[in-house]
């Protein structure tokens, strides 16, 4: 449904569809980002 | 506003290249718990920096007890909030300071506590060194004597680096040094990095929000553009070793997003507890227009956080204002929510610190009108008060402090 | 030191990360390392956690659904998750 390979412009701002998890999980295995970390120090309004 | 849409698909180039760039939306929305959160325990505090953000100094009378503290713990580990950052004011001048920290981490909730190091005597450093769960945060705004000083009192350089000398001597490696970016330290990043090397501890550089009392000495204590630019370059050569509690995601249109979640996370994936078990967005914005509800109030603080209005308000999409038509909206997300309050700029507009220059602009334009300002406000010595001869450390005596 | 993923032997969470689940997935946060890290699909989230009960972490995949085409990247994801500590070998019984 989604190119991951187009420039998407600012569009206004909708609710989440449901969708099938093969969807959006066939987008995250092409991409290869199913897991991703950071330090807990990453996170804003934290002291 | 962003490209978004289902979960995890909104993948562009021009989504921001950071780790998590593409979970930005899912968090925007909120999460059912807090992924950490930072608890002031309490107002009061031994030194009266000039640019504390909590305003503290005296304590509130009505502070959270012991039991009510360790009720807001349990809430915690139910909601399975991970981390809880501990400050206040000094959090260690609380009589149960230990055995609060040691509740929470029989509890399943790890924690860091941010101290300027007075009461971190050999035995407190060993008991550290000792505990796999709880980190320490020492703050220090200068990398001398005399820039630390000048912002955070006399003798305070020394009292921190006394601390630093028994966490090391305890073997506790790791520990982390907090520091403030201002235009006085901006040139001594490479001296605060070999403070932290010569003690195995981590540097952690935050970004000065006009919050609190700093919202008196923002204007000449904030890091010139020129700063910010060099202070980017540096982190960014400094990667993740160097922690920054992802408080420069507006200086982002400078190039690659620097470590760690690159969005706004109060109200949405943390916020702040104060000492009197009011729930704030965060720390920074310590104001009635971003008060969630109290702990003590019904539902206590699952209740706040699930179902305030505030926090609902927050999780909706937020309106980028004139920021939209701005090629790194995208990255910088229009900057920080409480430097644009406090600075008097609209939430929907470009932070005053913008890469671009475009908040410069906007204060300039709109002069010397007056700001909103933190409340409420703990402080012992009143910014008017600086005049006078009073050191900020007068009457430091913590028994003074305990009554 | 995190061991590399071999899918065909026994792996688990390691003691120290706690888990918590999410629309998205889940967070797991790993206290000495001080990492968070973001599954970003229930399926994964599932293997995960299902490691410490499956004889591999291949069958951890295969138990929570994953398809062929995507034995891969769950592989790899779980090599990430390795890397960063987060999971480690089960010692053998």
């Amino acid at each position: 449904m989604l190119d991951p390979t187009a420039a998407s412009p600012p569009e206004p701002e909708r609710e989440p569809d449901p969708q099938p998890p093969a969807a959006s999980d066939d987008a995250l295995i092409e991409a290869d980002l199913l897991v991703e970390d950071v330090s807990i120090d990453g996170m804003c309004g934290v002291y | 506003m962003s490209a978004s849409g289902p979960i995890g698909a909104s993948v562009t180039p021009s989504a921001p290249a950071g780790p998590v760039g593409r979970l930005v939306d899912q968090f925007q929305s909120g999460l059912d718990a807090p992924i950490c959160l930072t608890w002031e325990l309490t107002y009061a505090c031994n030194l009266a920096c000039v640019h504390c953000l909590s305003s503290s100094g005296r304590r509130d009378p009505r502070e959270l007890s012991t039991a009510e503290c360790q009720a807001v713990i349990d809430e915690l580990q139910r909601m399975q909030v991970f981390y809880v950052n501990i400050g206040g004011g000094e959090p260690t001048v609380r009589r149960d300071f230990w055995e609060l920290v040691d509740y929470a981490t029989a509890h399943d909730v790890g924690v860091k506590f941010s101290t300027n190091g007075s009461r971190l005597t050999p035995a407190a450093a060993e008991r550290l060194a000792a505990s796999d769960y709880v980190d320490v945060q020492v703050s220090i705004d200068g990398a001398t004597a005399d820039v630390n000083d000048a912002v955070r009192g006399p003798g305070s350089y020394a009292m921190a680096l006394t601390a630093m000398d028994r966490l090391a001597a305890a073997g506790f490696s790791g520990f982390k040094l907090s520091v403030v970016v201002t235009r006085q330290n901006a040139g001594q990043l490479d001296d605060f990095q070999a403070i932290a090397d010569r003690y195995g501890a981590q540097l952690r550089l935050t970004r000065l929000r006009p919050s609190g009392r700093a919202v008196d000495v923002w204007d000449e204590l904030h890091p010139t553009s020129a700063q910010q630019r060099e202070l980017y370059a540096w982190l960014s050569d400094r990667g993740e070793r160097v922690l920054t509690g992802d408080s420069f995601f507006h200086l982002a249109p400078f190039g690659d997003p620097l470590p760690g979640l690159n969005l706004c996370g109060a109200g949405r994936v943390v916020c702040l507890i104060d000492p009197v078990g009011d729930v704030y967005a965060c720390p920074f914005a310590i104001h009635e227009s971003f008060l969630a509800g109290n702990v003590r109030d019904q539902g206590g603080f699952t209740a706040v956080w699930r179902e305030s209005a505030l926090f609902a308000e927050l999780r909706r999409p937020q309106t980028a204002g004139i920021c939209t038509s701005c090629e790194h909206f995208d990255s910088c997300r229009g900057g920080c929510m409480a430097a644009k309050f406090f600075t008097g700029l609209p939430l929907d507009g470009p932070d005053p610190e913008c890469a671009l220059g475009h908040g410069e602009t906007l204060l300039a334009a709109r002069g010397g009108q007056q700001v909103p300002r933190s409340s409420p406000d703990h402080s012992r010595v009143r910014p008017l008060d600086r005049a006078c001869d009073e050191s900020p450390l007068a009457g430091t005596a913590l028994d003074v402090l305990l009554a | 030191m995190a061991t590399a993923f071999d899918p065909g032997r026994a792996w688990a969470l390691d003691p120290q990360v706690a888990l918590r689940s999410e629309r998205f997935g889940a967070l797991a946060y790993h206290f000495g390392t001080r990492r968070l890290s973001f599954l970003k699909s229930q399926k994964l989230a599932t293997v995960v956690r299902s490691l410490a009960d499956q004889p591999s972490g291949h069958d951890a995949c295969l138990a929570a659904g994953v398809a062929e085409h995507e034995m891969a990247a769950y592989e790899r994801a779980l090599a990430t998750l390795a890397t960063s500590g987060m999971i480690a070998e089960r010692p053998s019984a």
